[in-house]
């Protein structure tokens, strides 16, 4: 294991201190706790949560400030946060008008959720919750029933962000959320595992002239593993794939994302991407926004992801561009 | 509460040993820290009801035990915290409800049922034989437990396993066991 770290027990408290001083003009720590919010004094406006086990950075806490998430909980690496933890951000993001979580589908991450709610409503905090599962490439994996939530959470955290800025109700958030999530969709694959720095072992073994379809962002298996292929392939099978999973009609208009897992350069993502516009065009299919770069990681896994999202709202579309005072969107 | 400390602690190895082949190794070690903060906690300010001992306890195990079985176990105390209420003592049929009350947070919480090979499978029936007969031994958990080894686990980690998860002892069922063997010899359940 190569890495820049001190300790492996302590990569989640150092890193938390280092983001807070980097960032301190949009964010700070909520006392010694495992959140991360925004600096916001306002009042009266729904407070928007996320949060999961840590190595995805610059997911959740790299989308915290004006127009997006309100605080974010860092589980320890690929590990949920616990319910107390989770219920300190709810407080934390507790301006008056209630509590939305973004929770994305890990059996532990729903449960530990679930649980803050309850606690934050035993003490009169009104709280709701949508679960992402864009993922399409496995319907039940190591830590999840059902499909996984990935990189397509950060279109719930941007457009539910920007309605929450502008006095939507816990209710309008609710509704938005169960309409956009059926709406994305994502295939990831992999070129080299990452390591959990307290495990010190990569997760899985690929070799060298190997490449894994269908990975999940802790290097849960796909649902192939073949020969290194080039991008065109690549983004023929999984754009293949993705395209096939919607009931395409003749004016849908999509958003794409190519993001990144961590080692992959974004030199070859936007090769990807480009390959991906190519097929797009050829399918006659309309793109009205584009979006490269590492978004959700999964430490240092070489790889990406492909995500679409169908906009079923021409509101959508303009709270995705709206402009936000994030570390990372 | 001591009493269950020192058991989770003379099984600490052994639930985590079961826990390796169908989950991630931990539950024993994970169960540890948090019975250690619940007897911490209930020594260091002495909860003032018997409520407020099952909600102490519940909070620990919420902050300390993590992954499923936090979130799991926090449950089933919260709700028995609270239907215990005011009440300082409680009958075995009062018992018998508690302890109803417990297993239907887990079911809740984790979405389960019975024969899925989790603690459900230990709880479930363990609260109905109380409930019919007014006694349990710990034989008796001991079959329960047993019981949950030739399952396919369909909840929880071990279902990503399937058919490979039969033949090994459910460590969830397990930690309830020894939960429930604590209260025998402590709660006159027997």
């Amino acid at each position: 294991m190569k890495k820049i770290i001190n300790k492996p027990e302590n990569v989640v408290e150092e890193m938390m201190q280092g983001f807070a001083q980097t960032h301190d003009d949009l964010v700070h720590r909520v006392g010694e706790t495992r959140v991360m919010a925004r600096n916001y004094e306002g009042k009266n406006k729904v407070g928007i949560i996320s949060g999961g086990g840590s190595g995805h950075e610059p997911t959740h806490a790299g989308f915290l400030g004006k127009g997006m998430l309100s605080a974010a909980v860092f589980g320890d690496v690929f590990t949920s946060p616990t319910p107390d933890q989770v219920y300190e951000a709810i407080k934390a993001a507790d301006k008056g008008a209630g509590v939305f979580m973004v929770v994305k589908n890990y059996t532990g991450d729903v449960l530990n959720f679930e649980m803050a709610k309850d606690m934050a409503e035993a003490e009169g905090i009104e709280v709701d919750y949508c679960v992402t599962n864009d993922d399409i490439s496995v319907e039940d994996s190591t830590f999840s029933d059902g499909r996984r939530g990935v990189a397509g959470t950060i279109y719930v955290h941007k457009i539910l962000g920007a309605m929450a800025e502008r006095g939507a109700s816990l209710k309008d958030l609710k509704t938005t959320a169960e309409k956009i999530i059926p709406e994305m969709k994502t295939i990831g694959i992999a070129l080299s595992p990452a390591t959990v720095p307290e495990q010190g072992t990569p997760g899985f073994e690929l070799n060298e002239d190997e490449m894994e379809f269908g990975i999940g962002i802790h290097g849960e298996p796909g649902y192939e593993r073949v020969k290194l292929q080039d991008s065109k392939s690549i983004a023929k099978e999984i754009y293949g794939r993705i395209k096939k999973a919607y009931d395409l009609k003749d004016n849908d208009e999509f958003v794409v994302l190519v993001n990144g897992m961590g080692a992959t350069p974004l030199m070859e993502e936007y090769i990807f991407m480009n390959d991906v516009l190519a097929l797009m065009k050829h399918d006659g299919i309309k793109v009205v926004k584009k979006m490269v770069g590492d978004f959700m990681t999964s430490i240092e896994m070489a790889g990406l992801s492909l995500t679409l999202l169908r906009l079923k709202d021409a509101q959508w579309l303009k709270d995705i561009n709206e402009p936000v005072e994030t570390p990372a969107w | 509460m001591d009493a269950f400390t020192n058991t989770i602690e003379e099984n600490k190895t052994h639930l985590s040993k079961l826990d390796n082949p169908i989950g991630d190794g931990d539950h024993g070690h994970n169960m540890s820290r948090g019975v250690k903060a619940a007897s911490e906690a209930l020594n260091s300010t002495p909860p003032k009801t018997l409520s407020e001992v099952f909600k102490t306890v519940a909070m620990s195990l919420i902050s300390k035990v993590g992954g499923a079985a936090g979130p799991l176990y926090g449950t089933a105390f919260l709700n028995m915290s609270k239907y215990i209420g005011d009440n300082e003592t409680l009958s075995k049929e009062q018992i018998a409800s508690m302890l109803e009350e417990g297993l239907n947070g887990i079911k809740t919480r984790g979405k389960a049922t019975t024969g899925e090979k989790t603690m459900i499978d230990l709880w479930e029936p363990a609260v109905n034989h109380f409930k019919e007969n007014g006694t349990l031994d710990a034989s008796i958990i001991d079959d329960y437990v047993e019981k949950t080894n030739p399952m396919k686990a369909t909840k929880g980690r071990a279902a990503y396993l399937g058919e490979r998860s039969i033949g090994h002892t459910d460590p969830g069922a397990t930690s309830s066991g020894l939960l429930f063997k604590t209260l025998i010899d402590t709660a006159g359940l027997s």
